[in-house]
């Protein structure tokens, strides 16, 4: 009886004996698996590259805003009540696993000034370092400010490319001093360019500093004036002691005994307009959410069957749209590359069939000198899995390739993927013996006696 | 001696076109061990029919085929080939042998099917060895197509004999040769019947080639005519059989 190894070796030589027709038959494989390779790893080259994209959106990103404040029946609406705080947010950093980093915001919509030139920003956002970390945004040039600065009310800001334009059409912001609000802030840091959120808002008109300067140092002491337009701000006069504060603010004012007796919970605690918090990935969300709940519901000593007197919103439905174009572009991909490796495995079948059409004399010779119908079978089964396999390495080899090439001349995203490789080859060895089997069952079937005087 | 072959009684019918057409209507014959026999007969007289049975490549229809004491007619497809492989070494007309494969792979081929067959250096050997015996032994890795009609042939014989059968089935052997080496062949054929007693059935239907052999099997029309065994005298090739 034949081995398997010594069935391999007879379809070796076999298929050596005819390199040219060995070689284009392996073609169709060739051809199947290298796009099978190619696409899948383009396909998930953009499939990061759409996961970044949503992440830069900030689908994976939470905002916790206050709740609705109501006096006697009356509400305020969403964001009305004074409950966030920045502590708030530094609990959150602190105590939610989920959560990857957290920023308390503070807003204000005030005039900018250098020189001549003055602008609004849509947004003046006060903030803390992990500001940059949950928008996943990148410096242009200069450094963000620090914990060191928020610390101290420093008077430092960054700039969005549309402000910088706007304040600096000679360029070079670097190291210039802006005034808001008659209060100077160096520039420190220009951000990258975003471009327009998905509602159309321009991301880059935008001056981020410290919350601890926004709030105390221009905005004053409350934030509910935060509304304040550029018409009421440019003629407001400030005194002396509010334009250049002490070096060393005292963010939590202490509370006089009167207070601390009639309030437990101290009524100046400074409030933050929302907190955003960013986790790993959008899974990550629903768990982040919950345990921000749960954090915040004791941290506000709300009891059970309280309302909560904050709302967490999150992106859900636009992660989950995407998500869902994603997995139908891995679908689509994957549909494309079978009907491409069936194309392959047709042109297999009918190679071999012409193959044991051709070979008629040999299986019957073969037959005569004592082969069996299985070991005629098991002959030519192998030398098309032998072809596919063959086939499948050059695949891979020429999708690799591809890959590269696509990569270096499209700049597409490129990931290597270890999946679509061992796949490819376990899917090219099953089109073997699938396309193999009917003309190697049609090998077997033949009568030596007619297989002998084929002509 | 023991027969190598004994055949009983062999009906061969074909489905030709929906009516049974009778190929063999009855063959009984018998070779001894070591016997040299040629089997003649014109075409269409079921001299191939009675070939193929006797090579185990087909079964008769009904009747009795004793191959080396086996019982032959009853057996599956799988068992006949195991037969062929270790019993029968076939040569053909047309050599039959792979095209671009060495001359010693051509040779090695039958052992590829072979129970227990050696491996490796030693499979080597016994195919050089059996190359060397046909006189081809500087000719080993030459292909099918570098080698002369004859040489093919005495590569084919080293096939056939590669597995030590009981019987070497010839089909017209020298029907593609000329002359020259058409006696060569045959030469080397007698030679391996004297020294080493190995059963030789030629089948042909050219009497010099007939001549060659120590006895002569007639058929005509799917009956033995003459020379069925030992015992029986054969006829004279020269003498018509329907002249008595």
């Amino acid at each position: 009886m034949p081995t398997v190894t010594s069935t391999a070796v007879t379809s070796i030589k076999a298929l050596r004996r005819n390199p040219l027709r060995s070689a284009l038959t392996t073609l169709g494989i060739i051809i199947g698996i290298a796009s099978v390779i190619a696409m899948v790893q383009l396909g998930e080259g953009s499939s990061a590259a759409i996961k970044e994209t949503i992440k830069n959106m900030g689908a994976n990103t939470l905002i916790v805003f206050p709740g609705a404040a109501s006096s006697g029946g009356v509400s305020f609406g969403g964001g009305s009540a004074v409950t966030l705080t920045p502590a708030d947010a530094a609990a959150i950093i602190r105590d939610c696993p989920s959560v990857s980093a957290a920023a308390p915001i503070v807003n204000a919509r005030m005039q900018i000034v250098h020189g001549s030139q003055n602008w609004v920003p849509q947004y003046l956002v006060g903030s803390t370092p992990a500001y940059f970390t949950v928008r996943d945004w990148k410096l242009k040039s200069g450094r963000f400010f620090n914990n060191d600065d928020v610390r101290n009310a420093n008077e430092v800001c960054v700039l969005g490319q549309t402000d910088v334009n706007a304040l600096f059409p000679s360029g070079h912001p670097l190291g210039k001093t802006i005034l808001v609000q008659q209060v100077p802030l160096r520039v420190i840091g220009v951000l990258r360019r975003k471009g327009a959120n998905m509602f159309g808002m321009d991301q880059d008109d935008i001056v981020v500093l410290p919350w601890t300067t926004l709030k105390y140092r221009i905005s004053g002491s409350t934030l509910m004036n935060h509304n304040e337009n550029a018409a009421t701000s440019s003629t407001t006069t400030f005194s002396p002691a509010q334009l250049y504060p002490q070096q060393s603010q005292n963010l939590y004012p202490a509370v006089s005994s009167v207070q601390a007796a009639d309030t437990p919970n101290p009524v100046t605690f400074p409030n933050v307009n929302n907190i955003q918090v960013s986790t790993p990935s959008s899974a990550a969300l629903p768990q982040a959410m919950a345990e921000i709940n749960a954090l915040l519901r004791q941290r506000h000593h709300l009891l059970p069957g309280q309302p909560n007197d904050f709302n967490i919103r999150g992106l859900a439905e636009i992660s989950r749209a995407l998500g869902k174009t994603s997995a139908l572009m891995t679908d689509l991909l994957t549909g494309v590359a079978l009907i491409s490796l069936v194309v392959g495995g047709v042109g297999i079948m009918n190679i071999m069939l012409v193959s044991v059409t051709e070979r008629t004399r040999e299986i019957g010779l073969r037959m005569a000198l004592g082969a069996k119908p299985a070991d005629i079978m098991g002959q030519f089964i192998i030398e098309a899995i032998v072809l596919c396999l063959f086939g499948g390495a050059l695949g891979i080899l020429c999708g690799q390739l591809l890959s590269i090439v696509v990569q270096s001349m499209f700049h597409w995203p490129v990931q290597v993927s270890v999946p679509a490789v061992v796949g490819s080859f376990l899917v090219s060895a099953f089109v073997g013996v699938t396309f193999g089997y009917y003309p190697a069952w049609k090998a077997s079937r033949l009568d030596p006696i007619e297989a002998l005087r084929y002509e | 001696m023991a027969d190598v072959i004994e055949v009983r009684d062999i009906i061969k019918t074909y489905q030709l076109g929906g009516s049974p057409v009778q190929v063999l209507k009855g063959v009984s014959l018998t070779i001894a061990a070591g016997e040299m026999v040629a089997l003649m007969g014109a075409s269409g007289s079921g001299k191939t029919t009675l070939m193929n049975i006797l090579g185990c490549l087909d079964r008769p229809t009904s009747g009795c085929y004793k191959l080396d004491g086996r019982e032959i007619s009853s057996m599956s497809v799988t068992q006949r080939a195991q037969v062929r492989n270790e019993k029968i070494g076939f040569v053909f007309q047309n050599f039959n042998l792979l095209p671009r494969t060495t001359a010693l792979e051509n040779v090695l081929l039958p052992l590829a099917y072979a129970n227990g067959a050696p491996s490796g250096a030693k499979l080597r050997k016994r195919g050089v060895e059996m190359l060397e015996k046909v006189g081809l032994g500087d000719r080993l890795d030459h292909h099918p197509s570098q080698l002369s009609g004859g040489q093919q042939q005495r590569v084919a014989i080293a096939r056939a004999l590669i597995n030590n059968p009981r019987l070497l089935l010839a089909d017209e052997p020298t029907g593609n040769l000329d002359s020259r080496t058409s006696e060569d062949v045959l030469r080397m054929f007698q030679e391996l019947n004297h020294e080493q007693h190995l059963t030789i059935l030629l089948v042909t239907h050219a009497s010099e080639v007939a001549q060659h052999a120590s006895r002569v099997i007639r058929i005509r029309d799917g009956l033995i005519e003459s020379g069925a065994s030992t015992s029986a005298p054969a006829a004279p090739p020269t003498v018509s059989a329907g002249g008595s």
